[in-house]
Formats: structure tokens, C-alpha cells, sequence
């Protein structure tokens, strides 16, 4: 059975490797979604269609068979050895970026069109009107889609145990060889995630509060065990960004 | 490029369509799974009986928010303990199958709910039974608007396909590591990471065209 020293030793690394991963990839690919996402509103014809190969792209490919990509076949390509941790939230981080980018473009594009009108006239520059007028109007319309994105990613993170990054699924996998206990293993593994995606949720949800509180809306108050995922009809109907 | 050989790349050819064969396999079969399981979870969500629907929603709501490799995981090492034993190919398209399909319950569950109040009214009215007011006239308009969405994930189950391979699956990456491990070579990644975006662009091109044309 688990012994606590395995526990100590391997376990609560894994879990820390595993909220590690999940913050540097999601500071990453917010990165990634405001700058490209931004871009895809540019109004230079050739900016959008980059940013637009980029998201097209990105949303075509396989964040598996990227990281395996980035960890194998590149350093044999081109010479560029990252560390397994880089390759997997550089993997995580430009893939999930491209799904946020859309939620950044879908959210800007449905600004009032007179807010921006209202910017040109005050001759603010087009970063200001971004800055002042824009991004803190498209921001609550923001959140709750992040939140759902974050919940996929923290999934997404157990894909770097098969590139050899000692996260929580790792260590669950090298305790199975271990113990050969695997019912208990991966049922605590499967908790764990659960009860990781349930607090990020928590912490999204204030922060919707408080987006919303800025713009004078106050959401709807849910409960503590209202689901996951926000539940827009419209993103299910017509899919959203995934 | 440092070391890029097509010589390598044609070897690879016969085994990358292997694999493109248990990938679409993989994902035809998973796709009837999510769809009939999900259809499933979303009439039993609506129950009138609560311990069908509390279950229903909190299974769901567990296998959503978890992630499909350590389901995998659960289903390949664990299942097998106290039930029948599957290969990876039947594991993997079983896992894949019921995690998308806690995903197109949702969908449903939207397109059920937007079916407006007189349609069950009028069926009311109609006195036609309950059977008969969900197959002839909710299902068909909530199903035509909730098309595209189902399509999205079928391209979205396409790009988690490979995660099949972590448990022995020999489908496009399973193909390409076997590969790469036996000639130590990196070609064969690239090609299939290649393929997956050559697949999956026109599968959305065509959710989009759909999109308009059935929903809006």
C-alpha cells in the first residue's frame, strides 16, 4: 500500500509539480490570448491574418502530440534542448493561448461599437482606447469563458507525465509499477483533479464577481455546488471556441 | 533544420496510414458513444425522479472536470480488477467515448432548452404521449440546432485521440513513437502533428459552414 515515505517523497512533489505546470502555462497562454487575440481586432488587414494563421493553427494541433514534438523531435531538429517542464507548458501555453485568444476577439468585438467611436473623438491613440476603454469593458464578458479554459488546461497538465515531468499522474503511475494498488491510486489522482478544478473555479468565480462589479452588473449568485463550468446556452449551442 | 530526411519520412508512410486507420476508428466509434451516452445523460438530467437526476448530474460533473489520460489510466489498469479485461484500442475508444459524452450532454441539455415552451405546450394540447412529444417534436429541433456544437467536439475528441497511445494504442502517435523509438529518428512526430492540423482545419472550415447554416 502507499507508505508515507513514498507518499512524502514522490506524491506531494507531484502535486506541487502539477499546480506549478498549471500556473506557468496559464500565465503563458494568457499571454499568448490578450496579445493574439488583440491582434486579431488589428486593422491592418496583414496583422489580423497572421494572428489569424496563428490561431488556426494552434487550434488544429493535438497539445500531445505538440509536447511530444517539442520534447523528441525538436531538440533532434534543430538543436534546442528544454527542460521536460518547459516543453510541456510551452506546449500548453501556445495551444490553449490560441483557444483564448477567441474568447479575447469575441469579447473586444462586442464592445459597443460607439465606445470606440467615443475614444476616436476624444483623440485617444488606439493602445489608450484599448487600455481605457476597451479591454476593461470586454473584461467581465471574459471570465467566466477563462474559467471554463483554465478547468481545460489543469486537465491538460496530466499530459506532461508522459514526457517524463514528475507531476501527480506521474507519481500515481510509478506508484502503481510500485504497489500494483491502482484502484486507490487512480481514484485519489482522479479527487485530486476534481477537487483542484473545484478551487480554481471558486477563485474565478470571484473574480467575475468583482469584474462585474466594476462595470455595475452583480451576476447571478450561484451556489457552492452549482457545477464547474459557467452555463452559457449560446457557447453550447454553437460550440464556443473548442 | 539540422537532420531532416524524406527517405525517412517515406519509410514511415505505411504505418502513419496504419494509424490513420485506428485513429478514425478510434474516433468513429467514440463519437457513437458520446452521442447516443450523452443524449442519455441529458434526459436523465431532466428527471422527475431525483435520484436519477443527482447522480446523473454529479457523474457528469466528475468525469467533465478530470482529466481523459488518467481515466485512461482508471479504465486500462483498474477496470479490469473487478470487470472485463479490453485491449487498449476498445479501452481508449470506451474513455473517449464517455468523457466526450459528459460534454455533448451539455450540448443537448442547451438544445433541449431551447426549444420554445410552445412546442411542449402544443404537444400537450395535441394529447400525443410522452414518447411521441420527444421523438417527433422536441428532439428533432433541438438536435438540428445543436449540430455544429456536436461537430466542434468531435474535432476536439479528434485532437485528444492521441492520448490512446499513452496506453498502447497503436493509432497515428502510437504509430509515429513506435517508430521513432525503433530508428531513432524525429520525422515521423512531425509528420503526424502535421496531419493532425491537415485533418482537423477543414473539419472546422465545415462546423462553421453548418453553423450558419443551421443555427442562425
Amino acid at each position: 500500500m502507499m507508505t508515507s515515505e513514498f507518499f512524502e517523497s514522490w506524491f506531494l512533489p507531484g502535486i506541487w509539480i502539477t499546480i506549478q505546470v498549471t500556473v506557468y502555462s496559464a500565465v503563458l497562454a494568457a499571454v499568448v490570448s490578450f496579445t493574439v487575440g488583440t491582434l486579431r481586432t488589428s486593422q491592418f488587414w496583414i496583422v489580423r491574418f497572421l494572428a489569424g494563421i496563428y490561431f488556426e493553427i494552434f487550434r488544429g494541433t493535438s497539445a500531445l502530440v505538440f509536447m511530444f514534438w517539442m520534447a523528441f523531435a525538436v531538440p533532434l531538429l534543430f538543436g534546442v534542448q528544454f527542460l521536460p517542464m518547459g516543453a510541456g507548458v510551452l506546449a500548453l501555453g501556445l495551444t490553449y493561448g490560441a483557444y483564448g485568444s477567441e474568447i479575447v476577439r469575441g469579447a473586444l468585438a462586442a464592445v459597443a461599437p460607439a465606445q470606440r467611436e467615443a475614444g476616436i473623438a476624444l483623440n485617444f491613440t488606439r493602445m489608450q482606447r484599448l487600455r481605457r476603454i476597451e479591454l476593461p469593458q470586454a473584461w467581465p464578458e471574459m471570465v467566466p469563458p477563462f474559467n471554463n479554459l483554465l478547468i481545460e488546461l489543469l486537465k491538460g497538465t496530466a499530459l506532461v507525465s508522459v514526457i517524463t515531468v514528475a507531476d501527480m499522474t506521474f507519481s500515481g503511475n510509478l506508484l502503481r509499477l510500485a504497489t500494483n494498488a491502482s484502484a486507490p491510486i487512480y481514484t485519489l489522482l482522479l479527487v485530486l483533479y476534481f477537487v483542484l478544478a473545484f478551487v480554481l473555479t471558486r477563485g474565478m468565480r470571484v473574480l467575475e464577481r468583482q469584474a462585474k462589479a466594476g462595470i455595475g452588473q452583480t451576476p447571478p449568485s450561484s451556489g457552492l455546488f452549482s457545477g464547474l463550468r459557467s452555463k452559457s446556452t449560446d457557447t453550447a449551442v454553437t460550440g464556443g471556441v473548442k | 533544420m539540422n537532420s531532416w530526411s524524406w527517405s525517412v519520412v517515406q519509410e514511415f508512410m505505411p504505418r502513419f496510414w496504419d494509424g490513420v486507420i485506428i485513429t478514425l476508428e478510434a474516433l468513429a466509434l467514440g463519437t457513437l458513444i458520446a452521442f447516443t451516452l450523452g443524449l442519455f445523460w441529458a434526459l436523465a438530467q431532466r428527471s422527475s425522479v431525483r435520484w436519477i437526476r443527482v447522480p446523473v448530474v454529479a457523474f457528469t460533473e466528475f468525469v467533465r472536470n478530470t482529466p481523459l489520460l488518467v481515466q485512461l489510466f482508471f479504465l486500462f489498469y483498474v477496470v479490469p480488477e473487478w470487470g472485463p479485461s479490453m485491449s487498449a484500442l476498445t479501452t481508449g475508444i470506451v474513455g473517449l467515448g464517455l468523457h466526450y459524452s459528459t460534454y455533448t450532454a451539455e450540448v443537448y441539455r442547451a438544445g433541449i432548452d431551447g426549444v420554445p415552451a410552445g412546442q411542449w405546450e402544443a404537444a400537450t394540447a395535441l394529447n400525443l404521449p410522452r414518447v411521441h412529444t420527444w421523438r417527433a417534436v422536441i428532439l428533432p429541433q433541438a438536435i438540428r440546432r445543436v449540430v455544429p456544437a456536436l461537430g466542434n467536439y468531435v474535432v476536439a475528441m479528434l485532437k485528444d485521440s492521441p492520448m490512446i497511445a499513452v496506453i498502447g494504442a497503436l493509432d497515428m502517435l502510437g504509430e509515429a513513437r513506435a517508430f521513432s523509438n525503433e530508428t531513432f529518428t524525429s520525422e515521423a512526430l512531425t509528420v503526424v502533428g502535421v496531419a493532425f492540423i491537415l485533418i482537423a482545419y477543414p473539419a472546422s472550415l465545415l462546423m462553421r459552414y453548418l453553423e450558419r447554416r443551421l443555427v442562425h
